[in-house]
C-alpha cells in the first residue's frame, strides 16, 4: 500500500486484525520479516537504528494509544520534547507547546505538572499535542480520539485536518466511524493481509 | 565546511568495534563483539549479572586490555585502534574526548577536594592556568547539572549520593567529551532521584550531541536513555538494534525473557 | 683528627659511593627526575638528613671544603653534628663561609650569598613526591610523572586559593623544571625558590628514607607552578635584618622575652656575619669588631 502527501489513509479490521502492529512496523517499533517500508527515501524495514532515529526526529510522528513519558518531567516539556531534539530554541519550544496545550483545553495550572497522574483523556491530549507540535510531513495516529469528549474530539479533528491541508501523508485508526468518515480518503482492511490458516 | 565532507564525518563511525574478545582462563568474559557507534548515538548495554557487559565495558574505555579485537576510534588524527595505542596517549584520549562515570561516584570523584576542584581537574590537566576562568567555568557547570553555585567550594562528601553523581558528571563532561562511558549511572540512587538525573542526562546528550555507551540491567534506563540496544548472555551479543524494538519485539529467546521478568508497578 | 683507618673515606665504601654517583649522573641528565637508589643505613636516623648525607659522602675528595648549614645557621645541633661526621671519616676541611665553600650540605635553606660554578648544593630532602599528599599512591604519582600528567598540581594551588584567597604553600612550593618534570624542592621557604633556576652551582637532591635522588644542573630552568590570575611572589617577612640591616634577607623571628618582644634576624648567619664584618649594623646590632 502507498499513502501520498495530503492524504489520509484508515486501517480497519477487526479488532486483533494487525492494525495497531502494523502501525507499529512501519514506526520501525516491530520487526519486519520481509517486505519493504519506505518512508521518504528510507527502508524502515533495513534501516540502521540511527537511520530510523533520524526519520523520527523529523519526519514521521506517531501518536500512540498510551502516553509514555519520563516520570516527573512537566507537561509542557513533554509536548516540546520533540522540538528540542530538532534544536529550535528552549523558548519557542515551550510557547510552540503551550499553545498547542491550550488549543487542547489543557488547563493552564497542569502545565508544569508531570502528565502521569493526568485522567485518560488528559494524557491522550498530551500525547496528541507532542504528536503535532513539530510539522512532520508523515503522520501515523492509532486512535487518536478515544477517550475524548465531543468538544476535544472536535479539536483533534481539526487538527488533522490541518495536517493533511499542509500535505501530511497520515495513517490513521479510528475506532469512532464518523471521524473516520470525515479524516479518512482511503480505507484499508489489514484482514486482507492475513495469512490464511493452512486447512 | 565542504558539504561533501562534512556529509562524509556524519556517516563515519566515531567508535568501531571488531571481534572484541577477552578471556580469564578457560572462561569467556565477553566474545566476538562488533558494532559501530555513530556519533551522537547513545548505546545500551544490557544484561544480568555474568554476562560479560562490564568486561566489555572496561575493554572499550581502555581499563582492561582485550585478548582479541579493535577499538578504533576516531580521533582528531584519524582512525585510531585504541588497544593498540601507547598508554600515554590513551590516558590523554581519556582526559579529551573521553569520559566514564562510574556506578559508585567516590570512584570518580577526588573526596577531598572541593567540588569546584574536581569539575576544574580536567581543565587544568589540560593546560588551562587563570584561576578565575577554571572556576567560573566550574559554577557553569554545577549550574548544568543543578547544583547551587554556592556549593562550589564544598567536599564532595558533604553532598547526597545523586548529588555526588551529578558531580561526577559535571567533571567528566567540562571538557566537552565526544564519547561518554556510563557503568550503571542510576545504581544506588533511589527512584525519584534517578528520574532526575536520567533527564538530566538526556537532556546533556542533546544538547552537548554526546554519544554514549551504558551499561546497566535496568531496562527503564536503556529505554529512556538509549536509541540502540545489545542484549549480552554469557559473554555474547544475542540481540541487537533499535531501543524500543528490541524491548517490544524481542527476537531472541533470552531478550523475551528479559523483558518478560520486568516488574510492572 | 680523622677514624680514617676505621672508615671507608666519607664512611661508604665505594661501591655504594658508585651506586649513588650513577644515581647522581642520572639526576643530572634528567633534571627533576626522582632517581631511585638503594639508600643505606647511616649511623644517625630517617629524617636527620641521611639521604643528604649519602650524597655528599659520595661527592667528596679530599680537597673540598665542606659547609653544613641548618635552617640557614652553621651552628645549630645538625648542622654540627653533620659537619663533625665528616671531618672525622672524610677529614675534609671545614669552612663557615659561603663563597669559600666546594660543597654545601643545607637542610632547608639556600644560601643568600650567590653561588658560583663549581660549587655543589647539597639537599636534605623528606618527601621527594610533590604529588604524594593529593595522591597517596606511588603506582599513580609514577605514572602522572611519566605522562607528564600534572593536572592535580595546579588543583592543590586552585584549592588553596579557594581557601586562602591565596596561594598559601609557603614552603616545599614545586617547580616545573627544564618545562618537563615536576620537583619538590625540599621544604626550603618559598622566598628562595627564584634561587634554584639559573644557578651557577651543581644542586643535588637527596632523600634517604624514600631513596631517590633528583638533581638540577646549572643553569636549569626551574619554574615555580601558579596561575596566570594569581603569580608566584616570593615572599617574606617586611622587616630588614635587626642586626646587619639587610633588607632582602630571609629571616628568622625571635622572641626575645617573656613579653613577647622579637627581633628579626637573617637565617643565613654567615650571610649576616660577614654583612655585620663589612660595617653593616641594623637597629639591635652592635658593630662587630675584627673577623
Amino acid at each position: 500500500m502507498a499513502v501520498s502527501p495530503g492524504e489520509c489513509l484508515g486501517l480497519v479490521g477487526a479488532s486483533g486484525s494487525g492494525k495497531s502492529t502494523l502501525m507499529r512496523m512501519i514506526w520501525g517499533n516491530y520487526l519486519a520479516a520481509s517486505g519493504s517500508i519506505m518512508v521518504g527515501d528510507v527502508d524502515v524495514a533495513k534501516a540502521a537504528p540511527r537511520e530510523i532515529i533520524a526519520l523520527r526526529r523529523g519526519t514521521l510522528g506517531y501518536v500512540s494509544q498510551f502516553l509514555r513519558v519520563v516520570p516527573r518531567v512537566p507537561t509542557v516539556d513533554v509536548v516540546a520534547e520533540p522540538l528540542l531534539t530538532l534544536g529550535v530554541p528552549v523558548a519557542e519550544a515551550r510557547g510552540r507547546a503551550m499553545a498547542l496545550l491550550a488549543q487542547l483545553n489543557i488547563p493552564e495550572r497542569l502545565w508544569s505538572l508531570s502528565p502521569t497522574t493526568f485522567s485518560g483523556g488528559e494524557q491522550q491530549r498530551v500525547n496528541i499535542a507532542r504528536g503535532f507540535v513539530h510539522p512532520y510531513p508523515a503522520l501515523l495516529l492509532d486512535e487518536p480520539t478515544a477517550s475524548l469528549d465531543a468538544v476535544n474530539r472536535e479539536v483533534v479533528l481539526s487538527l488533522i485536518e490541518g495536517a493533511k491541508a499542509r500535505g501530511a501523508a497520515i495513517i490513521g485508526i479510528f475506532h469512532d466511524e464518523q471521524a473516520r468518515a470525515r479524516m479518512c480518503d482511503r480505507l484499508v482492511d489489514v484482514t486482507q493481509f492475513t495469512p490464511k490458516a493452512v486447512q | 565546511m565542504d558539504t561533501s565532507i562534512w556529509a562524509k564525518m556524519k556517516t563515519q563511525p566515531l567508535l568501531s568495534v571488531r571481534d572484541l574478545s577477552k578471556f580469564y582462563g578457560g572462561r569467556i568474559g565477553c566474545a566476538e563483539v562488533n558494532f559501530d557507534l555513530f556519533p551522537g548515538e547513545v548505546l545500551g548495554i544490557v544484561g544480568e549479572s555474568g554476562s560479560g557487559k562490564s568486561t566489555l565495558l572496561s575493554c572499550l574505555a581502555g581499563h582492561l586490555a582485550p585478548d582479541r579485537g579493535e577499538v578504533i576510534f576516531a580521533t582528531s588524527e584519524g582512525p585510531r585502534d585504541t588497544v593498540l595505542m601507547a598508554e600515554a596517549a590513551r590516558r590523554r584520549l581519556a582526559r579529551t574526548d573521553w569520559a566514564y562515570v562510574h556506578q559508585n561516584p567516590r570512584d570518580g570523584l577526588r573526596m577531598g577536594v572541593s567540588a569546584g576542584g574536581n569539575v576544574g581537574e580536567r581543565l587544568m590537566a589540560v593546560g588551562a592556568r587563570h584561576y578565575g576562568q577554571i572556576r567560573e567555568a566550574a559554577v557553569d557547570w554545577l549550574g548544568r547539572v543543578e547544583i547551587a553555585a554556592d556549593r562550589v567550594d564544598d567536599r564532595p562528601s558533604a553532598f547526597s549520593g545523586g548529588m555526588q553523581q551529578r558531580l561526577q558528571i559535571a567533571r567528566n563532561l567540562v571538557t566537552g567529551p565526544r564519547l561518554v562511558f556510563m557503568d550503571e549511572p542510576t545504581g544506588g540512587l533511589d527512584v525519584s532521584v534517578q528520574a532526575r538525573l536520567l533527564d538530566l542526562l538526556r537532556g546533556l546528550v542533546r544538547e552537548m550531541g554526546l554519544s554514549a555507551i551504558i551499561v546497566t540491567h535496568d531496562l527503564a534506563v536503556v529505554r529512556l536513555l538509549a536509541d540502540r540496544l545489545m542484549v549480552m548472555k554469557g559473554g555474547y551479543v544475542v540481540e541487537q538494534g533499535l531501543t524500543d524494538q528490541v524491548l517490544d519485539d524481542p527476537q531472541h529467546e533470552y531478550t523475551q525473557l528479559l523483558v518478560s521478568s520486568v516488574l510492572q508497578v | 683528627m680523622t677514624d680514617q683507618s676505621a672508615y671507608n673515606f666519607a664512611y661508604l665504601d665505594e661501591q655504594t659511593k658508585r651506586m649513588i654517583r650513577r644515581a647522581i649522573l642520572k639526576g643530572v641528565a634528567i633534571p627533576g627526575y626522582q632517581v631511585p637508589f638503594a639508600s643505606r643505613e647511616m649511623p644517625m636516623p630517617y629524617g636527620w638528613g641521611t639521604g643528604g648525607v649519602q650524597v655528599t659522602a659520595a661527592c667528596l675528595v679530599p680537597e673540598d671544603r665542606l659547609k653544613v648549614i641548618d635552617q640557614g645557621a652553621d651552628d645549630t645541633t645538625n648542622a654540627v653534628s653533620i659537619r663533625r661526621f665528616f671531618q672525622r671519616t672524610a677529614g675534609v676541611a671545614v669552612t663557615e663561609v659561603t663563597a669559600e665553600a666546594t660543597v654545601i650540605q643545607t637542610r632547608h635553606r639556600i644560601p643568600e650569598t650567590p653561588l658560583t660554578e663549581g660549587q655543589i648544593l647539597v639537599y636534605q630532602v623528606p618527601i621527594p613526591e610533590p604529588l604524594r599528599f593529593l595522591e597517596p599512591r606511588e603506582t599513580e604519582t609514577r605514572k602522572m610523572h611519566e605522562l607528564e600528567d600534572y593536572g592535580l598540581m595546579h588543583v592543590k594551588l586552585y584549592e588553596d586559593i579557594s581557601r586562602h584567597g591565596q596561594i598559601a604553600t609557603a614552603y616545599d612550593y614545586p617547580v616545573k623544571v627544564e618545562g618537563r618534570y615536576v620537583m619538590d624542592p625540599s621544604p626550603i621557604p618559598k622566598f628562595d625558590n627564584p634561587k634554584l633556576g639559573g644557578n651557577a652551582a651543581i644542586q643535588l637532591f637527596g632523600a634517604g628514607r624514600e631513596q631517590r635522588i633528583y638533581a638540577l644542573p646549572p643553569y636549569s630552568e626551574a619554574i615555580s607552578l601558579d596561575f596566570d590570575d594569581y603569580p608566584f611572589a616570593a615572599s617574606k617577612a617586611d622587616h630588614a635584618c635587626d642586626l646587619c640591616a639587610a633588607p632582602d634577607s630571609y629571616l628568622d623571628e625571635v622572641i626575645t622575652d617573656d613579653q613577647g618582644s622579637r627581633m628579626f634576624v637573617c637565617s643565613d648567619t654567615d650571610f649576616c656575619a660577614s654583612r655585620r664584618k663589612a660595617g653593616h649594623v641594623g637597629p639591635m646590632g652592635t658593630p662587630m669588631v675584627g673577623g
